[in-house]
């Protein structure tokens, strides 16, 4: 069995940003998923769904959940990202001065969905657009 | 073994009820349902914030609280009292009138529950040093928000700071103080006086502790009228002896910023419900603000604003911010005594563990069909969250009826449409789409709205 959610994510539009981690969120609670899990799957599919926002024209979240993992596909319409490497680099930053003054950009993104993520696969076309592939296991 | 169990003080009064919906759609954590005309609350869903009652067009809550006549049954009859007590009465009524007017209703000892403060502020500051984890504690002042983070928000339990809250300090102060004057704690009856039901439910069961410490709970507003009809005529005598431990910190403890302003910039402080729960809804996204110290608190200007609490929530704050410059500053009045340790230990709670309330099944292949069925459902439903079914909205009927506790037939939306499908045009029908429009009443999906859990 299979639960699959879809949401379209705007790019720029920071005041609803974060409705895909939300309402994944509060799936995974009535699923009884363990808080710890949660919170990583959440904390990767929030810093996700926030690139989106922040760099890209416009995206798509795909939500799959099965009996033991959860498979989060975020396919973006934006600049792509010319060295992957690079920017999972802590620190590494190509957001605007506008977007940091609203408290993100810091650089950490990438990183922190690694960390809280058991699958991270990213691929991107520069002028194109980025598709990030991740996977938790309950 | 430790309570863990849901216990909830605020009762459905079936006399006054009369079955609307305000409590029901106002509850944070959807454990209300109309039921036979009345509202049901969920036991393991409650936590005492008493949204429910502040809506209530009729006062149909009542909160479980014992008669005052319980107190003929102790030689020795102890009043603890948070000082949102004393911030109720207008100006000109003095302490010593208040605390006298206690006296003559019958209790022989009385503390203020915010005493001493400085051992308080010692808890706190040890338990800040000792704690290894990144980003900020959460206050446990406040039980309401205790249990709201216990079911809703179980990964930020271990967030909570294990310190319990004055009441707990006035209630082992008071009995070490009256065991020191050789004062049988069997003839000993401790009567809490509580400003809401989040504290009632606290004090009578508490998480996090073996048994309450408290023989009796009762009502502030019983007490504040009692109070009111006696200071009126009564200059009152002088109880400052029952004070010597009241300090500016103390008398203030209960305010917004009350246990904040200890953290000074490293800390936040929030009131009221909702906006509490925004906040806890963003840190469970990963958003932590970067302080060292949350204040949280269910009731709008915190303790000033207690459901049993009367008059107006700001006056109270005001008054007891003009009472607490009569008194000496907490750094420069900390007491220390025999019984200081022992108090010290008292106030440190056992881990509380989460509460997983809103999960569909204990087995996760059946949780996942559950909330599967849900989806489907919640894309019949009108999404107007209507709540005429008894339910707070659509989605949260789609879970009652995959948890087998309520039918698609409850929603009249529904009903409507399979009247129209049978052929059976009712003009009730054209009525209802030009107040909905005509799309609610079509099987078309559409995009589900409300939020639930």
């Amino acid at each position: 069995m299979v639960i699959e959610q879809q949401y379209f994510v705007k790019g720029g539009d920071f005041s609803r940003a974060g409705i895909a981690s939300s309402e994944t969120r509060k799936l995974l609670k009535q699923l009884g998923i363990s808080p710890e899990k949660i919170r990583n799957i959440v904390i990767a599919l929030y810093e996700a769904e926030m690139n989106i926002v922040a760099h890209a024209r416009e995206g798509t979240i795909r939500i799959s959940i099965t009996r033991d993992s959860i498979l989060m596909l975020l396919e973006d319409q934006g600049p792509g990202i010319p060295d992957i490497e690079q920017a999972m680099k802590e620190g590494f930053s190509t957001a605007s001065s506008k977007v940091r003054e609203m408290g993100f950009g810091a650089g950490m993104g990438l990183n922190n969905m690694k960390r809280n993520t058991d699958l991270l696969e990213i691929t991107s076309t520069v002028g194109t657009g980025t598709t990030v592939r991740m996977i938790n296991y309950f | 073994m430790f309570r863990t169990q849901k216990y909830h003080a605020i009762q459905v009064d079936a006399e006054k009820c009369i079955g609307c919906i305000h409590c029901m759609k106002i509850c944070p954590t959807e454990a209300i349902r109309v039921r036979n005309g009345l509202a049901e609350i969920t036991g393991e869903r409650c936590v005492d914030c008493g949204n429910c009652m502040r809506v209530c067009p009729t006062e149909a809550f009542y909160l479980l609280q014992d008669d005052l006549s319980l107190l003929g049954r102790y030689k020795y009859r102890v009043a603890l009292f948070p000082s949102v007590l004393i911030g109720q009465f207008p100006e000109g009524v003095s302490d010593d009138q208040v605390y006298g007017a206690l006296l003559k209703i019958g209790f022989t000892h009385l503390y203020e529950v915010e005493q001493p403060i400085q051992w308080m502020v010692e808890a706190y500051r040890d338990h800040h040093a000792a704690q290894s984890s990144q980003g900020p504690m959460i206050s446990a002042f406040c039980p309401a928000i205790v249990r709201l983070i216990q079911i809703r928000y179980p990964s930020l339990i271990d967030r909570v700071m294990l310190i319990n809250a004055p009441h707990d300090l006035a209630a082992h102060y008071a009995l070490e103080n009256l065991k020191a004057q050789g004062i049988d704690p069997e003839e000993t009856g401790v009567f809490y006086i509580a400003p809401c039901s989040a504290k009632i439910a606290a004090v009578k069961n508490p998480l996090g502790e073996k048994e309450s410490i408290v023989d009796g709970i009762i009502n502030m507003n019983e007490i504040f009228n009692k109070v009111m009809a006696i200071v009126t005529a009564d200059p009152g005598i002088a109880t400052g002896e029952f004070r010597e431990n009241l300090t500016r910190e103390g008398i203030l403890w209960c305010l917004p910023r009350g246990e904040a302003r200890l953290f000074k910039r490293k800390s936040m402080a929030v009131d009221g419900v909702a906006n509490v729960v925004k906040m806890l809804e963003r840190m469970e996204m990963g958003e932590v603000p970067e302080v060292e110290f949350l204040e949280l608190r269910a009731c709008d200007q915190g303790c000033a604003g207690g459901i049993m609490v009367s008059g107006n929530r700001f006056l109270n704050v005001e008054r007891l911010n003009r009472r607490s410059r009569k008194y000496p500053q907490a750094a420069d009045h900390n007491p220390e005594g025999p019984s200081k340790k022992k108090v010290l230990q008292s106030l440190i709670l056992h881990p509380i563990e989460p509460a997983y309330v809103f999960q569909l099944d204990k087995e996760r292949g059946k949780a996942m069909e559950k909330l599967a069925r849900i989806n489907r459902l919640v894309h019949f439903l009108p999404a107007v969250d209507c709540g005429t079914c008894g339910t707070p909205g659509c989605r949260a009927l789609a879970e009652d009826i995959v948890r087998g506790k309520a039918s698609l037939q409850d929603c009249i939306f529904l009903q409507e449409r399979s009247n129209r499908d049978d052929g059976s045009d009712l003009p009730a029908l054209g009525k209802l789409e030009r107040i909905w429009g005509s799309n609610r009443f079509n099987k078309s999906k559409r995009e589900d709205t409300h939020e639930g859990f």
